[in-house]
Order: C-alpha cells, then structure tokens, then sequence
C-alpha cells in the first residue's frame, strides 16, 4: 500500500493548490531559461540570415549591431577586389518607431543591395522586393498585411512580402527596403534642412574674399553634393571562397585603415558576450533565486505535513512499520509534488510560449537539467521532515 | 511458558531531584488466552507499566519476557529488533483509536499486515475477515473520520489482531465511548483474543469495564497492590 498516494488522495485539494502554484513557479524558471534561449538566437539571427564571412564596419568600432558604424558604400568594391573574397554586399540597419493605429510600432529596417546578399532569406508570402523603390518586405511578427503601407521618411512604403522569423538583436522584428530606400530613409534631410544648410553654405563661402562668384558657384554645388550625399552604409558583408584564409583578407582589409573586418566568429562574440551577458546572468539570478523559492517551498510544505502526521508517524512506528515505510512515504511525497510540479510547469509554457512577447527557445537540455535539479530539491527538501519524522517516537502515539 | 513475565520492574523518569518512580518492583505473569486487567487511579503507572511491556519505554530495572523472548533485563538487551517483535507479538490498542487518518477502514487494518511482510491480497481477505467478525462488513472502504467512536475502536481492535499476536495490550481502550459502546467492544475484544488465544492486558481506571476478566492488578503509586 502506498501511503504517500493515499495521503496525497485523502488531502487532494491542499495538495492540488500546493503543486499547481509551484507547477507555476517552474513555469516561470522554464519560460526565463526559454527567454535567455531566445535572447542568444535573437541576437544571432540576423548574423545567421545574412550567413556572411567577413562584417567590415566601421575602424575602432565593434559594427552595427554594438554601436554606430557608418562606413562609405563604394568601399564594397574595393573589398569584392580582395583577393578570396566571392562577394560583397552593403547593408545598411537602423531601429525605427512610427506611430501606426495610434500605437507605437517599432521594426528594425535593413536596406540591402537587390543585386547583393542580406536580403530576406525566405519568402512566406507576397513576393520579395522587385522595383528598386517604395516597396518592402516585413516579417510576420510585425502584424502587417500584403499591400499595407507606411510612412517612413518622405516616402510611402508598400509591404510587398511577408518573410519569416528574423529579429533584431533588440527582439523587435526586421523589416527590409532596398539599400538606396534605406539610405535615403536614414540619411535624406528634409527640404527645410536642405535649404538652411545651402543658405548656411553660401553665408560662409560670401566670408571668403578671395572667390570669384563663378568659384564660388561651382565650390557650393561640391560641397552641398557631399552634404547632401547618402552613399554611407553601416557595414559591407563579405563570402570568402572555400579555400580563401581569413586571416589574410582580414590583414588585407585592415591595412586600408578606417575599417575594421569582423569575422563571422567575433561577430557573435560581440553579440552574446556583449550585449546579452548581462540580461543572462540578471535572468540566471532570477532562476536561481525562484528555485532557490521553490526549495524553500517544498521543504516547508513537506515539514508541516510531517508535523501533521506526527500521531501517525508514531502509530506507524508503534505497530512496528520499518523506517523504510515511513522515509518512503515522506519522500515520495516530496518527489511527487516536485514531478506533477514539473509537468504542470512544462504543460503550462508549452501551450503559452508562442504567445510571449519575446521569443521562448525550449532547450531539451535545459528541460531535462531542471528536472534534474527539480528532483534533486525534492529529495534535498524532504531530509527536513525525513529527520523530524525519525526523531518522533512511538510512544507519542499514546494519550490525547 | 507464559505470554508475558514481568519481574522487579522498575521505570524511573527523569534524574536526580526530579526523578519520578513511575513504576516500582512490579512483577506478573499472563499466560496465553489470559485477559488480565490493570486498574488503578490517574498517574498510578498503569501507562508506564504497559509501555514497558509494549517495548515502547525502556525499564529502568528488571526483566521483561514477551513470548518466550527476553527483552528487557536491566535495560533493553542488546541487538534485539525491537519494531520486528512489535509487530509479530504485540498488538495494541489505544485510548484514542489512533488510526491512520488517510486510510479506509480496511486499509488501516492491512497496513498492520503489510508491514509484516503479507502480500496485498493476503491483507485484504484477512482484513475483510476480522472486521467483519467485528461487525463492520459495511464499513471496510469509510474513513476513520466518518466511523462513530465504537466502529473506530472496533477497527483497531482489527488492527491490534490482523498479525494474531501473542500479546494484545490495550490502555483505555473504552475510555471515550459510552457504557453501552464500551461494553460491546470489550466482549469482542475478549471474544476474538480468546479465540486467538492471545494474551490480553488492558489498562483502566473504571470498575465497570473489568467483568469476566480472569484477573486484575490493582495499582497504586507504581505498586501492584493486589
Ligand atoms: N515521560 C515522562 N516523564 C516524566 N514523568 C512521567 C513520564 N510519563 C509519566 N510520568 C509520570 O509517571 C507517573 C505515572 O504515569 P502514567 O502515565 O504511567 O500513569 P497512568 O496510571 O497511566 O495515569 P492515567 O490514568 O492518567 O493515564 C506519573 O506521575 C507521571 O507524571
Ligand atoms: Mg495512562
């Protein structure tokens, strides 16, 4: 006769109410080891969707995703040069936030080169980008339908395409235009900007006594050219070819000064180690403070019920029931809260964690260590009440 | 050979200025089929007595023999199992019935049985057994809380029997029930541990609950007085 079951049966509902409110407990430790998952391959996807060899960014900077990066666009042809490479391709990010249906909407807008490499990896519907302008390619998470348009700078954008998961290293989802779209979208100034700043030009050049009105002209088209230019990108990806090194295009690129190329390895470096170190270990805390909870729970639970059961116990141990019988009894309780705990847990993000607002990566790894750790502080848990219940003695049965 | 000897039994609780001798220089035999009673006023020893007996309080001094076996002879004697003896010579009963809350009637019986190495259904038919001589056919799968007082007593009268032990202690066993109930669980007490020919000492302070016993033990102060 099991007598952990029996008691569990004859006390279902404190039992019940105890193991789903730490089921949810674990619930919540599964769904952070699933948003830490899910910080590293967000951070990486789009590292992984571009699939490049080589980010050439920005001298003294770690690239794009890290910091500012702005680099010239026609240096793409300089790197296709290089001796290894196959191809290059400009790209260009930017984080954007406009209002649509009076709320905040915020996607993350790559520009990239129709000719070249970055664009969306796969098409879920729609079509991708064909015209080199006003046309765009959103991923799903965004919500927005084929034929829907936006305002992003001077110009409307019409969604062309659906594509699939891919995110910024921030969790918001990506959205891409062509590269000159992206450009103009980051850089063009607005025509009242436009104006002051050639005004500003003619002001300072009317200052230079020694110009002729007709240098003066063609000096102003030159620098109003340069100002007004939006050829910047804020990195070139390169593919190697399979027998190319690395390291020698790296050396190549870096001699030209002002650039830095990032191997694809550091790149992820930069992503996880940098900019997600710090919400794992503040995640890993939490994780460890709520099991560290849980222990605390379950020893408390299986104490007080020893004490409940202290007549019992000492019956038990009158009418000559073996430590075993009783130890088993205890810790199987323990281990039986802790199982259903699990399960309820587990089932609990299994049916939620599509709907979270960040993405939820289950780990079968992660799963199955927190069992582990989950039955280890049951059985840890029940010592407590194991070492109440042996101390108990069996004349306690008689009287009262 | 007799189902219990008790010779110069002596308890004494506690040490130096708060000692209290509980039970002093107690002696008495029961033989097998015997049903003996222990009568004697609040904090006279009957408790101590029976515990000493029952291997639940260790003897200060003297010699306690249960079934041929020697369990107590200045002190427990050493490398005895004590919880293997109380479960295969002794069956008790208690004031309060002392059943396990979570089990059915008859499982409080068969846990008796399987902690005694019965496989389950050995259990289960000697369980339905007993407590239907005792009158409880109907009342095998109820909980002890849904039992009136004289249907719990008479489950754990199952349970005291269920390993047909040589000895049955039972401390006032009719305590909280009404005369009428009290008597009725003494007589199938007395029936089945006759039929079983277990020794039986029951332990009691009322004058009323004794008829038909074969013998009683006055006592007073921790002495066995007549
Ligand atoms: N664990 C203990 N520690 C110290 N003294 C005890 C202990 N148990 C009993 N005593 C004392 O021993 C004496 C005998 O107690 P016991 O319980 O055997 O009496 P009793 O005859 O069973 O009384 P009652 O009819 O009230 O149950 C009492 O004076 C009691 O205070
Ligand atoms: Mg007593």
């Amino acid at each position: 006769m099991n007598l952990a079951i029996r008691d569990i049966r004859y006390h279902r509902g404190r039992f019940i109410l105890t193991t789903i409110g730490l089921g949810l407990l674990i619930g919540v430790v599964i769904s952070m080891g699933g948003i830490y998952r899910g910080l590293s391959a967000d951070a990486l996807a789009i590292l992984e969707s571009v699939k490049a060899d080589i980010w050439v960014v920005q001298q003294d900077t770690n690239g794009p995703f890290a910091e500012s990066s702005r680099i010239p666009e026609d240096i793409t042809y300089r790197i296709k040069a290089v001796p290894g490479v196959t191809e290059a391709s400009p790209l260009s990010f930017q984080t954007i936030q406009v209002e649509r249906k009076g709320k905040p909407f915020r996607f993350f807008l790559i520009g990239y080169d129709l000719n070249g490499f970055g664009g969306p990896t796969e098409i879920l519907g729609g079509r991708n980008i064909r015209q080199k302008h006003y046309e765009m390619v959103a991923a799903k998470a965004m919500k927005i339908a084929i034929g829907e348009k936006i305002r992003l700078g001077l110009h409307d954008y019409t969604v062309v395409g659906i594509t699939g998961k891919v995110v910024s290293s921030g969790g918001d989802p990506a959205a891409y235009v062509s590269l000159a779209d992206a450009q103009d979208i980051q850089f063009k100034k607005d025509n009242d900007a436009i104006r002051n700043d050639r005004a500003r030009i003619d002001a300072n050049l009317a200052g230079i006594q020694s110009l002729s009105p007709v240098q003066a002209k063609y000096l102003k088209q030159n620098i109003a050219g340069i100002t007004e230019s939006t050829h910047t990108v804020n990195a070139v990806v390169a593919r190697l070819s399979p027998g190319a090194n690395l390291l020698e295009v790296q050396e190549r690129i870096s001699r030209w000064n002002h650039f830095r190329p990032i191997s694809a390895e550091e790149q992820i470096r930069i992503l996880t180690k940098g900019m997600i170190e710090k919400a794992r270990m503040q995640i890993g805390l939490f994780r460890v403070i709520l099991l560290v909870i849980s222990a605390v729970i379950i020893s408390l639970i299986i104490y007080t019920s020893t004490i409940d059961k202290i007549k019992v116990i000492a019956t038990l141990k009158l009418i000559g029931a073996q430590n075993r019988v009783i130890i088993g009894m205890i810790l199987q309780q323990s281990l039986l809260m802790g199982v259903i705990a699990y399960v309820i847990g587990y089932g609990l993000i299994l049916l939620t964690y599509e709907k979270f607002p960040r993405r939820i990566v289950l780990e079968t790894f992660d799963l199955q260590a927190l069992f582990g750790i989950v039955i280890v502080i049951c059985t840890v848990s029940s010592f407590v009440g194991i070492r109440k219940a042996l101390k108990i003695e069996p004349g306690e049965a008689l009287g009262g | 050979m007799y189902a219990i000897e008790v010779e110069n039994l002596t308890k004494i609780y506690g040490k130096g200025d708060t000692a209290v001798t509980a039970i002093a220089d107690a002696s008495l035999q029961v033989k097998p089929g015997e049903l003996v009673a222990i009568l004697g006023p609040s904090g006279s020893g009957k408790t101590t007595l029976l515990t000493a007996i029952g291997l639940i309080n260790e003897p200060t001094r003297g010699k306690v023999v249960i079934d041929g076996v020697t369990v107590a002879d200045e002190g427990w004697l050493a490398g005895l199992d004590l919880k293997r003896l109380r479960r295969e010579k002794l069956g008790f009963i208690f004031q309060a019935h002392n059943l396990i809350p979570f089990l059915t009637a008859m499982e409080n019986v068969m846990i008796a049985l399987e902690i005694n190495h019965q496989t389950r259904s050995e259990a289960k038919d000697r369980a339905t057994e007993l407590l239907s001589a005792l009158n409880l056919g109907h009342r095998l799968n109820n909980y002890p809380m849904s039992l009136s007082g004289g249907e719990a007593q008479r489950v754990a009268i199952a349970r005291a029997l269920a390993n047909k032990p040589k000895v049955i202690l039972a401390d006032e066993p009719t305590a909280a029930l009404d005369t009428e109930n009290g008597k009725n669980v003494m007589v199938l007490l007395k029936k089945l541990a006759v039929g079983n020919h277990s020794a039986v000492l029951v332990v009691t302070h009322d004058h009323r609950m004794v008829e038909g016993f074969d013998r009683i033990f006055n006592v007073r102060d921790g002495r066995i007085v007549s």
